[in-house]
């Protein structure tokens, strides 16, 4: 998986070749399948699939980011990734589930909470924990880092920092794949805190409005944890109700339990399908929690409760998955299978990146420009 | 005299003018209950409470222009952007409103307001979290800029900045919010437009402003211990606009030869601007060209080994001077 200067880095898609995380049998499965198999009905309570391989792969998924944004914490506190850090832990569902609906050509775009999206689309976890650490193997080579990974084979259009910066860009994806005649679809995932900024707001009338004629396929995904940085919706809004902003644009909506990964499934099963038949804008609103600081570096959490916290880690996706495979009847002893795999699969990542080399210094200056690029 | 810490100089300054002066209020995002990202405004809403002291949406574009109207109503609004990096989301606000407000308006108007915050990279924060820009803003008639770096300069130059009539672009040294400097007690200002020498010399003169005039220090100790001691005198702009062309120009009489030093790329900079003043004012007094030692001219990566040699080191600066020494 190592490469060196010059040669071209990407990997073949072929399934075989797709990393750990992704490879499997549902992305694959569902790729063109209509209607999947494993996704139970909108309550939840029917237990008939949830036995399936499938499931059990949502829960790896799950699972491996976990064990992923745990490590990257670990080498963050041990100085071997700087910059800034943003972990998805208590999110997982929402990613998981969309993207299990994610179909070749379709493109995804998201902030710089990212390390999820490109474990579940394939990237290879030793190549975004080699991105992390700024190692030549990564990603992106390691000029991005973590806020900026990028897997354009598998679908992965960044990895931004800017808030609200990249909601633009998703909406003219969506309308490129119109134009250029495709049935893909954009998912755009975007912050509690991002719909306040005016990117957001110039882009979703774009985006209504394009819809209209059938040129705008984007799915928006609003991923409500309850707070930008330290400020709370109700501290950041005075109407609360986000999904109801989509309103103004004429951007049909409706809002789910980003906890609850099976309710994520439906949504996103029906969702995505709707928004690659007409062309036209849709958005969900996936209430969720993000029980990992905002950054890997602010340890001062004045903002909320130490009682709060406790209270959404109730109600973690990764536990409410597993408590309901057992329920419907799979062996505890399988699920501890699945979390040693996964962990090896991180220790493994880990291992990778803290053997990998830097990039070489003159990479500096490549990618500034195509080609060899300008003088300056 | 008292030592403080950079940010602590910063935040005597907004809570001294905020008692002196009850038109003075800080926005922005996280300043109040998370305590600020970088901590510079921590305990200010305890202090002043809400009304003076506002936590903001993201959306940097609708509070830097909504600070601009208070402004123009007579109030002098302090915004701090969490990083300079999110003032490209302000930047119709500032430099279409904030800088030509008064002009246009033949000077009924005007717009009394400080945009501060920690600029310049160091840290890994990458491409879109790498700015160095007292040049994109020095650019602009209608704006101040400044850059201190001593903890003395940070409360001396934002007194200075918050009593000003007009907008000023106040770019603080980020990585350098924890160290300490002497502090004097009690009011007192460091005017705009004054340059610092924070060293005396007579064989080279080092120009640098913000983070970067440590390095120069460094590097002037080093060039004292080489074999052939060379002296090197070392030039704190601070302010970037209005701009100190006097001291500049008397040290470079003095010394015959400049290197100018700078974070930011290269390519239309401050020290571009340096440069051609001092050949337009002491020609006749140069032994040497003058050096200019910047930014790598790509967008800032991430790796430390990358982000390292993108920035000027110490023993650039080094090699600078002895070109132009011709050793
Ligand atoms: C324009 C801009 N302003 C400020 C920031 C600093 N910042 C980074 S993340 C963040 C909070 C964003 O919150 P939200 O959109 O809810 O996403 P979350 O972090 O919760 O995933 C802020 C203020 C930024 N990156 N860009
Ligand atoms: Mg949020």
């Amino acid at each position: 998986m190592a490469t060196t200067k010059g040669q071209s880095r990407r990997r073949k898609t072929s399934s075989s070749d797709d990393g750990p995380v992704a490879a499997s049998a549902t992305t694959r499965s569902r790729r063109n399948a209509k209607s999947p198999s494993p996704a139970p009905s909108r309550n939840g309570s029917e237990a008939g699939a949830l036995d399936s391989d499938a499931i059990l792969d949502l829960f790896r998924k799950m699972t491996t980011i976990r064990f992923f944004e745990d490590a990257a914490q670990r080498g963050f506190r041990q100085g071997k990734i700087g910059g800034y850090l943003h972990l998805y832990s208590g999110q997982e569902a929402v990613a998981t589930g969309f993207l299990s609906y994610y179909q070749e050509g379709d493109k995804i775009i998201t902030a710089y909470r990212d390390h999820a999206h490109a474990l579940l689309l394939g990237s290879h976890p030793n190549e975004v924990m080699a991105e992390l650490y700024g190692k030549g193997t990564g990603l992106v080579k390691g000029k991005g880092g973590s806020m900026h990974l990028f897997d354009v084979e598998n679908g992965l259009w960044g990895g931004y920092g800017i808030v609200g910066g990249h909601i633009p860009l998703g909406v003219g994806m969506a309308y490129a794949l119109r134009y250029q005649g495709t049935d893909g679809i954009v998912q755009l995932s975007l912050g509690d805190g991002a719909i306040h900024n005016g990117a957001f707001h110039e882009a979703a009338n774009l985006a209504g409005l394009w819809g209209r004629e059938g040129m705008n396929p984007t799915l928006f995904i609003l991923e409500n944890n309850n707070y930008g940085m330290g400020t709370s919706v109700e501290r950041a809004t005075a109407m609360t109700d986000l999904s109801a902003k989509f309103d103004s644009y004429g951007i049909e909506h409706e809002d789910v339990d980003g906890m609850d990964l099976f309710a994520v499934l439906d949504v996103a099963e029906r969702a995505t399908q709707r928004v690659r038949e007409t062309g036209a804008p849709y958005a969900i609103e996936a209430i969720t929690y993000r029980i990992a600081p905002h950054g890997a570096a602010d340890f001062l959490e004045r903002y909320r409760t130490k009682e709060e916290i406790a209270e959404w880690r109730q109600r973690d996706p990764i536990g409410l998955a597993e408590a309901r495979l057992l329920e419907a009847g799979v062996a505890e002893a399988t699920l501890d299978e699945i979390k040693r795999e996964a962990k090896a699969v991180v220790d493994e990542a880990v291992k990778f990146a803290e053997e990998s080399p830097e990039p070489e210094i003159a990479e500096l200056y490549t990618d500034v420009y195509a080609g060899d690029g300008v003088t300056g | 005299m008292p030592v403080m810490t950079y940010r602590e100089a910063l935040r005597s300054a907004m809570a001294d003018e905020m008692e002196r002066d009850d038109s003075v209020v800080v926005l922005g995002e996280d300043i109040g209950v998370y305590g600020g990202t970088h901590l510079v405004t921590d305990t200010l809403l305890d202090r002043f409470g809400p009304k003076r002291v506002i936590d903001t949406p993201i959306a940097e574009g609708g509070f830097t222009g909504a600070a601009i109207g208070m402004a123009m109503m007579g109030m002098r609004p302090i915004v701090e952007m969490m990083t300079w990096n999110f003032s490209f989301q302000a930047v119709d606000q500032i430099l279409q409103n904030a800088a030509k407000v008064r002009y246009f308006s033949g000077g009924q108007a005007g717009v009394p307001l400080v945009i501060r915050g920690p600029n310049g990279g160091g840290v890994q924060l990458s491409a879109q979290h790498t700015h160095s820009l007292e040049g994109f803003y020095g650019h602009f008639p209608g704006l101040k800029v400044v850059s201190p770096v001593t903890p003395h300069d940070a409360k001396g130059m934002m007194l200075t900045a918050i009593r000003d009539p007009d907008p000023v672009i106040f770019l603080e040294a980020g990585a350098l919010y924890g160290t300490k400097g002497e502090v004097p007690e009690g009011e007192f200002t460091v005017p705009f437009g004054k340059a610092r020498v924070a060293r005396e010399g007579t064989d080279v003169t080092l120009v640098g402003y913000g983070r970067q005039v440590n390095m120069l220090l460094r590097a002037a100790d080093r060039l004292a211990e080489e074999e052939e001691p060379i002296a090197a005198e070392v030039i704190d702009l601070r302010s970037i606009r209005p701009f100190d062309t006097e001291t500049l120009i008397a040290s470079v009489r003095k010394t015959h030869r400049a290197v100018v030093v700078q974070e930011q790329w290269r390519w239309y900079s401050v020290a571009s601007e340096v440069a051609a003043i001092i050949q337009e004012q002491a020609f006749d007094d140069l032994d040497a060209p003058v050096e200019r030692v910047s930014g790598a001219e790509a967008p800032a990566p991430y790796a430390r080994n990358l982000e390292i040699a993108a920035f000027p080191s110490e023993q650039d600066v080094i090699d600078a001077v002895h070109r132009a020494l011709y050793r």
